[in-house]
């Protein structure tokens, strides 16, 4: 039994014009304990809501989703807040931390929603992940005197204080410079394989997607199977064809795409830190000849 | 349990966070619960002072006032009365009871004999009346075995004698058995250019006055200090009782003290409350404000703090304890000032007047304001509790 299966899963939202949108259409997605997997695709093609759905903050209008095997339309609100809590750690673009907290308490907030012993020792919990992270001396630091990459860093262990099965980030890169990135990266598959969670990343970014053991593109809302080439990797430049269709056979789950790799954007020059600048990345929207947008 | 600690400190927790802010908007509650307590403290002393008076004319509650009149011209011998009286109180255990005469006692003033209004009362009549004296002391039981008779006076009899009451005065009581009184303790006047009049007990009264100058001073009548729910029991059973101990007497019992002042005490208690309420809502209405701007303020926390597992119920009631914690710390707040301002702020001298039992600390107002004060809160935090929970999370998380 897989820790995370959608079978069919469809979103869909109706707009002021009595219109029906389709995010998502048919996913089908198993995600086992401790697994890396990584989705890319462009924006507005529906990652951050099949990241809502996996992370039971949003809902699916049609289909399957089972958590550990069961159905979790069966599941009251209460319940899927209080398995959210529990299972799921999230990590944000804009990181999201709480203002006028410190560091500590940012990471603290999530064990006000545990029980027992996490809820009680809550503070000493919070330090000793925030030691992991390697800001054990900035425990009383507020956000706005934290870098970009230690804001980011605060936020993972925000999203694994609790000891989550499944860490959904999203674009977990996106506000950060390319060599910040890595570094958060190669913390947050490090803390994620040491927790025995499972890591879901979506991003614009080959780099970060390439960490990955399995990868998707999600294209209109439309899930399929990748592969990435191992050229594609951590590299910044010469991604001519980084990407590779999924041979038949190799994945199940593989969909026939045609993706082609474009040629790199501008990456040498990256930009860093928060704040929406259009700045050259390894990304996807990059093989379409696109800058990315970080915002 | 831990779901309401857990609550309970991420409220305190956003207050402290925003104290400034909250700080503003509670200064409202804060001094509408210091009000409701000053102003029903205030209340409390003033109906004190004002009962406290009207116990000094017609004593406490509820005191029985006993009149046997005679059928005839005649009266009965005094002593009738006083065994009549003393058995009554005796049967029906009265704790506090004292006889009342009125007499003219012609008492002898530097300046001449001068007809003095004179009560003849028991010891116990100063504790049913509240009586305050300014100097000296009142009536013992034991005054009553003195050969020289002791007096209670007035200022007008003192200056009238010339002396203080520190110069330990006496004053020779004319009539056909001349006597040297003592003035053992004196009182003020009630009122400016007031006569000299003068207390004695009424042993010392029957043992130096003529049966003739008693019969001048009337029958004397009998007071009761009982429990207020004794008295309508009491009334009936007293009358009963007295007409026949008294041959031919007309009994009179009637309630000397007014029971309608607990009404008014009523209505004072009402309006009170009515103005403070007021005072409440107006605080509250400032909580709402900052609270709804708050709330708006906060959709993307409000967003995170679903992802980390909060469900609806405890967004709304987190928002809410937001209110109902902030409301409680105005309210200790408000009731510490009042208790500052009520040990420090002398009310009965500045009512005029001094109260002989003065009024706790009204702690049941202190309570009402506080339950108040937690209802503002509540109502108060509902509306951004609701808002709160309509808060879309996805778009909060975005926001």
């Amino acid at each position: 039994m897989s820790l995370l299966e959608l079978h069919g899963v469809t979103r869909s939202v109706r707009l002021p014009d009595d219109r029906v949108l389709e995010i998502l259409r048919g996913i089908d997605l198993t995600v086992d304990a401790g697994e890396h997997v990584s989705i890319v695709g462009r924006s507005g093609t529906g990652k951050s809501t099949l990241l809502n759905i996996l992370g039971l903050l949003d809902t699916p209008t049609a289909g399957d989703f089972l958590l550990d095997g069961v159905p979790i339309g069966r599941l009251s609100g209460r319940v899927r807040a209080r398995r959210r809590g529990a299972d799921f750690g999230f990590v944000f673009q804009q990181f999201n931390l709480l203002q006028a907290r410190t560091a500590l308490e940012n990471v603290a907030a999530p064990l006000l929603y545990a029980q027992g012993k996490q809820f009680w020792a809550r503070k000493r919990l919070a330090a000793e992940m925030l030691e992991r992270v390697g800001l054990g001396d900035r425990l009383d630091t507020m956000p706005e005197k934290l870098s970009g990459g230690e804001q980011q860093r605060v936020a993972i262990a925000r999203a694994l204080v609790r000891g989550p099965r499944v860490i959904l980030a999203d674009e977990p890169t996106g506000a950060l410079d390319v060599d910040t990135g890595g570094e958060v990266m190669d913390l947050l598959d490090t803390i994620a394989r040491e927790n025995g969670s499972a890591l879901i990343a979506i991003t614009h970014d080959l780099a970060v997607a390439s960490r990955a053991q399995r990868h998707f593109r999600l294209a209109e809302g439309v899930l399929a199977p990748i592969a990435i080439g191992a050229r594609s990797a951590g590299s910044l430049e010469g991604l001519g064809s980084g990407l590779e269709q999924v041979p038949d056979g190799e994945d199940h789950q593989a969909e026939h795409v045609a993706v082609t790799l474009g040629p790199a954007t501008s990456a040498a020059a990256a930009g860093s830190g928060p704040g929406g600048r259009t700045r050259p990345r390894t990304g996807v929207d990059g093989l379409l000849d696109e800058p990315v947008v970080a915002s | 349990m831990t779901g309401l600690f857990g609550a309970l400190a991420e409220a305190w927790d956003e207050l402290r966070v925003h104290k400034l802010r909250v700080l503003l908007a509670l200064i409202g509650v804060a001094v509408a619960v210091c009000a409701i307590t000053t102003i029903t403290a205030a209340g409390d002393m003033l109906r004190q002072v004002s009962a406290e008076s009207n116990e000094r004319w017609t004593g406490r509650p509820a005191t029985l006032n006993v009149s046997a009149y005679p059928a005839g011209q005649e009266m009965p011998p005094i002593e009738e009365y006083v065994a009549a009286y003393d058995d009554i109180a005796a049967r029906y255990e009265v704790e506090h009871s004292s006889m009342v005469m009125w007499a003219q006692t012609p008492f002898r003033f530097p300046s001449g004999t001068r007809q003095t209004e004179t009560r003849a009362v028991g010891a116990d009549w100063a504790t049913m009346h509240r009586f305050v004296l300014d100097g000296g002391r009142w009536f013992t039981e034991a005054d009553e075995d003195n050969l020289s008779p002791s007096i209670v006076v007035n200022q007008a009899f003192l200056d009238e004698l010339g002396q203080g009451i520190e110069d330990h005065p006496t004053v020779m009581v004319g009539g056909e058995n001349p006597v040297l009184a003592t003035v053992i303790g004196s009182y003020p006047d009630s009122w400016p250019d007031e006569p000299p009049s003068a207390y004695i007990l009424v042993a010392s009264q029957l043992r130096w006055t003529t049966p003739e100058a008693l019969m001048n001073s009337g029958p004397p009548s009998l007071e009761l200090w009982v429990p207020t729910g004794s008295v309508e029991a009491l009334t009936e059973a007293i009358r009963r009782d007295l007409a026949g101990a008294i041959t031919g007497a007309q009994v009179d019992v009637s309630r000397l003290d007014n029971p309608d002042m607990s009404m008014l005490d009523g209505a004072m208690k009402w309006v009170i409350l009515g103005v403070s309420t007021v005072a409440l809502l107006l605080g509250g209405l400032g909580l709402v404000n900052i609270a709804l701007v708050t709330v708006r303020y906060r959709i993307r926390e409000i967003g995170i703090r679903r992802s980390f597992g909060a469900s609806s119920g405890r967004v709304f009631f987190s928002v809410l304890m937001e209110s109902v914690v902030a409301t409680v710390v105005a309210g200790v707040v408000g009731v510490a000032l009042a208790i500052v301002i009520l040990h420090n702020i002398p009310l009965d001298t500045l009512m005029g007047s001094s109260v002989e039992d003065r009024p706790g600390f009204p702690v049941s107002a202190a309570l009402t304001g506080m339950v108040a004060a937690v209802s503002v809160g509540a109502l108060a935090g509902l509306i951004p509790a609701l808002v709160a929970v309509r808060v879309k999370v996805i778009d909060a998380i975005r926001y």
